[in-house]
């Protein structure tokens, strides 16, 4: 309940600033434009498919390739939405009001979770809006689409989550932005050791996010990935929790 | 009268730092505390700490009853803080600001108008209400600091420096204002303005590195400030011997040839016996000055001699 208040107020202050209006506009343009070339591309190549059985279709080639480019934009979006989010009331010493109310600091957290993430799913909504437009000229398959919707919201709150603690950690919210991104697009990329002489470590393709995000991409909802995202997202939560509550410990 | 603020042996270190050492003191309904002491005093830190944004390393501190360590919640439904800075959202009108402090408190949506309608008017922020905090002046901002924290009606209300950046009307209000909460609530104040004190004070308490070096009610820390010498001034030479037969004299300072301090016994009165001496003696009195000690003294002679030991 606490936690929607905050979570309320925060979301309002995003569209007091151009930053949330101006990402809406950036990242719809931007994967707008993609989501063209691909259906450009799927028309190229639309008459080889047409003999070969078991081809992939629609929602292989132009809606998973999609969501796939919309990731690789959060990844850069995300980190601008979650900077400010706590190291911003901590400089501006805001942060008392909410430590001096009835408010646990989960309920703070939670809160500032949620804003986020609500911004995060207009983002996705307009996205989808996109493969649901080709329902009017053909069929989509709805399965592998609602994947493709998990999958990007799953990836979504586990960036949001990672990007809230950098910015509980962060003094200056360029900090915490900077330190998401790379913690971020290094998460991203940490399978790629050893990845084309065939020795690649299994654990560093556990950690990496992509893996796990492909996987559902392909329509494979395997519990282990959505297990992942779980454990990522309520594993910086909790880290976010802790270190919000040291700034009343600080020595 | 109930005990609303209860703080015992607060101690809070800060590495090797001890930036409050050992406070105690509790508070009951109906007072409001005067928080003195020099910069770095430890005043702010304890402030923090009651209001539950700083955890202290040892001690307790109850308000109302409730720990505020053990029932966050609960203890902090009881008060209301304006720290040092104002917690203020620039970019929210004060309306929406202090709707938003309202449900944090959780107020019930019925009484949330009612409350944020209140407490501007309280805070003469009546003709404000559409107005962005960002652009309001310092004082104003302050203003709004203040309503954010009696906004809920606490039991308890702590606020920290409360007429820094306010013209000589708007201290008068809130000094005003900060009686008037006092009938109703405990409230805690620290300032550097010692009148202030003296003017909307029951308790005054002082610390000093980190410990409490005074806690009295106003009435006694006046009772302190009343005389305890006289300046004399004599046209003719005076026999000082007689004069420290006086009784209740403890000695005389010569501050120039016509002109004595005589230092007495606090609660006695010698103006008479002198007055009658110099008249009897044909010295030619010609001034008589009880002398007063005021707030700043005694704030300077309890803060000073602890300075000189370091």
């Amino acid at each position: 309940m606490n936690s929607f208040i905050i979570a309320g107020r925060e979301f309002r202050n995003l569209f007091l600033s151009p930053l949330a209006w101006t990402m809406l506009g950036v990242t719809q343009l931007i994967l707008a434009y993609m989501f063209l070339t691909q259906i450009d591309y799927y028309l190229s190549i639309q008459p080889k498919l047409v003999g070969i059985p078991g081809a992939p279709g629609v929602t292989d080639l132009i809606v998973a390739p999609l969501f796939g480019n919309a990731a690789v934009i959060l990844l850069l979006i995300t980190p601008l939405l979650t900077m400010r989010v706590i190291s911003d009331e901590r400089r501006n010493k805001t942060i008392s009001l909410l430590f001096s109310a009835p408010i646990s600091i989960t309920e703070i957290v939670l809160g500032k979770f949620l804003a986020i993430f609500a911004f995060l799913l207009i983002i996705l909504f307009f996205i989808a809006l996109m493969p649901l437009s080709l329902l009017t000229v053909g069929e989509l398959d709805i399965g592998k689409f609602l994947a493709c919707l998990l999958a990007m919201a799953l990836l979504m709150a586990s960036f949001n989550a990672l990007g809230l603690y950098m910015s509980a950690i962060a003094s200056q919210p360029t900090v915490a932005a900077v330190a998401s991104f790379g913690a971020l697009l290094l998460l991203w990329i940490v399978d790629w050791a050893g990845i084309n002489s065939g020795n690649s470590s299994s654990l560093f393709e556990y950690i990496s996010i992509m893996r796990h995000f492909e996987n559902l991409l392909r329509g494979l909802i395997n519990s282990s990935d959505v297990f992942y995202f779980v454990l990522f997202i309520v594993g910086f939560l909790i880290l976010s929790i802790r270190r919000l509550d040291n700034d009343r410990l600080q020595k | 009268m109930s005990t609303l603020i209860e703080v015992n042996n607060l101690s809070r270190q800060f590495g090797d730092h001890c930036a409050v050492n050992d406070v105690s003191f509790s508070l009951d309904k109906g007072e409001v505390l005067g928080f003195l002491g020099p910069n770095g005093a430890g005043k702010s830190t304890t402030m923090k700490m009651i209001c539950g944004n700083l955890t202290p390393t040892v001690g307790e501190i109850k308000i109302n009853g409730y720990d505020i360590i053990e029932q966050p919640k609960l203890a902090k439904a009881e008060l209301g803080f304006l720290p040092e800075i104002p917690p203020l959202h620039p970019d929210l009108t004060v309306d929406e600001f202090l709707t938003y402090c309202a449900k944090l408190h959780g107020l019930k949506k019925t009484a949330i108008k009612k409350a944020v309608d209140q407490g501007k008017e309280k805070c003469g922020l009546s003709d404000m209400g559409k107005r962005l905090i960002s652009n309001l002046s310092k004082g104003y901002q302050q203003r709004v600091g203040i309503a954010q924290a009696i906004l809920h009606n606490p039991a308890v209300i702590i606020l920290d420096e409360p007429t820094v950046g306010l013209d000589p009307i708007q201290i008068l209000e809130i000094r005003e204002l900060i009686r008037e909460l006092g009938q109703q609530h405990s409230v805690i104040l620290s300032t550097h303005i010692l009148p202030e004190v003296q003017q909307s004070c029951s308790r005054v308490q002082i610390i000093h590195h980190g410990k409490l070096v005074l806690n009295e009610s106003v009435e006694g820390l006046s009772r302190r400030m009343t005389s305890s010498s006289l300046v004399v001034d004599f046209r003719n030479p005076a026999d000082l011997n007689q004069l420290e037969a006086i009784n209740g004299v403890d000695y005389i300072d010569v501050l120039d040839s016509h002109q004595l301090r005589i230092h007495h016994e606090q609660g006695s009165n010698i103006a008479e016996a002198v007055a009658e001496l110099a008249v009897n003696q044909r010295w030619g009195l010609q001034e008589l000055r009880p002398e007063k000690h005021d707030m700043e003294q005694i704030f300077l002679s309890i803060t000073q001699p602890s300075n000189d030991h370091e």
